[in-house]
């Protein structure tokens, strides 16, 4: 009930919109910018916090036999490692720990954001949108860094007729620009809406009184399916950042 | 004697479960995808779907933001629009492709597990 009073909008009835509101825990002004550190901020700390604590404590053990803690920290581990070594190959171990670290930090920002009165920073398209573009920048970078002006014969795509290269190389590059969009776009979408629909049928089961039992048991099954969602999307997340490595590295 | 027996029965056990396993394999690899987890399917769904809608946004903003800076309107947005949907066919194609592809390394996968066991 006491998400109930805490969620009340102006309307009267509940506002599932307001978990996503941001306000500041400690005011920050410099130079006329408002680098406030918010709530956003906070669980972004938590996340990087508890991120680093599972890998620390699950590699400082070491052991033969896994603690529980070491079993979760070899598999992320492993997941990572493996998705860059299918779809970068071996040159992508280099960039091994970029993936990595973005991995755990969405992951973490995702599952962190189940915990009831917590905060999702990965359902702000601000926050997944700066991800995307640094991501999209570093990788273009890596890429000419790597190939030089050759770089831009992705543009246009291996034997294709050079008559088709008034058209091509445009909705190339439109296509190429268009990467940073979907990426930040799908991860704040899926978190977005898994959030607002799990409020919505949770003040459908206070609104409802006794029938509310309905509802409720549809929550019970769209929370475990948020969970594979948040699971989920950190992984898409992650493989087409190593995708779109490939593709810098490889040219094709 | 018994001991011989039994072995024998053993190993053929082993041979069945092995043929088994392998025809699943094959089975399941075929008819695959479409019938995967209904979460996985939806993130194919939802990434298809963003991938379309990314194409056509960044094209149809380049062409207004252009439109805006030289006075041409409305030709860079109808430009930008068409460009944007071509672009958007190439990214939908693109990871069509990309599916596929990940889709038959997985069957393939499980066929050699299969084989192999």
């Amino acid at each position: 009930m006491a998400a109930a009073a805490d969620g009340h909008g102006g309307g009267g009835g509940l506002d599932p919109l307001h978990q996503f509101e941001i306000y500041p825990i400690l005011s920050i002004n410099i130079g006329g910018y408002d680098v406030s550190f918010t709530n956003s901020s906070l669980w972004m700390v938590i996340a990087a916090v508890v991120a680093y604590l599972i890998i620390s404590r699950g590699v400082g053990a070491g052991s033969l036999v896994p603690t529980r803690m070491q079993v979760v920290a070899e598999t992320l581990y492993s997941t990572v490692a493996n998705m860059v070594r299918d779809n970068v190959g071996d040159a992508g171990k280099k960039y091994f720990p970029f993936v990595f670290t973005l991995f755990m930090f969405v992951l973490f920002g995702n599952l962190l954001g189940m915990i009831p009165y917590s905060f999702t920073f990965t359902s702000h398209l601000a926050v997944t949108f700066a991800m995307a573009a640094t991501i999209f920048v570093t990788i273009t970078i890596i890429g000419i860094m790597r190939h030089g002006l050759h770089f831009f014969s992705l543009f246009f795509p291996a034997g294709a007729p050079l008559a088709t290269a008034p058209i091509l190389i445009p909705i190339e590059i439109i296509s190429y620009l268009s990467r940073p969009v979907s990426l930040s776009v799908r991860l704040f979408a899926n978190m977005m809406v898994g959030h607002t629909l799990l409020k919505v049928l949770g003040s459908f089961a206070l609104m409802m009184g006794a029938a509310g039992i309905l509802p409720l048991g549809l929550l019970v099954g769209i929370t475990a399916l948020e969970f594979l969602v948040a699971a989920l999307q950190a992984y898409v997340f992650t493989i087409l950042t190593c995708i779109y490595l490939h593709d810098a590295i490889h040219l094709h | 004697m018994v001991d011989d027996q039994l072995d024998k029965r053993l190993k053929d056990l082993g041979k069945r479960v092995k043929t088994a396993q392998a025809k699943r394999a094959e089975r399941t690899g075929a008819s695959g995808g479409g019938r995967g987890k209904p979460a996985e399917g939806m993130a194919v769904g939802v990434r298809i779907t963003v991938e379309m809608i990314a194409g056509l946004a960044v094209g149809v903003c380049i062409g207004l933001y252009a439109d805006k800076q030289l006075g041409t309107a409305p030709w860079l947005l109808i430009l930008g629009f068409l460009l944007g949907a071509g672009a958007s066919f190439a990214n939908v194609l693109r990871t069509a492709r990309e599916l596929d592809a990940r889709q038959a390394r997985e069957r393939q996968a499980a066929i050699d597990r299969a084989r192999d066991e």
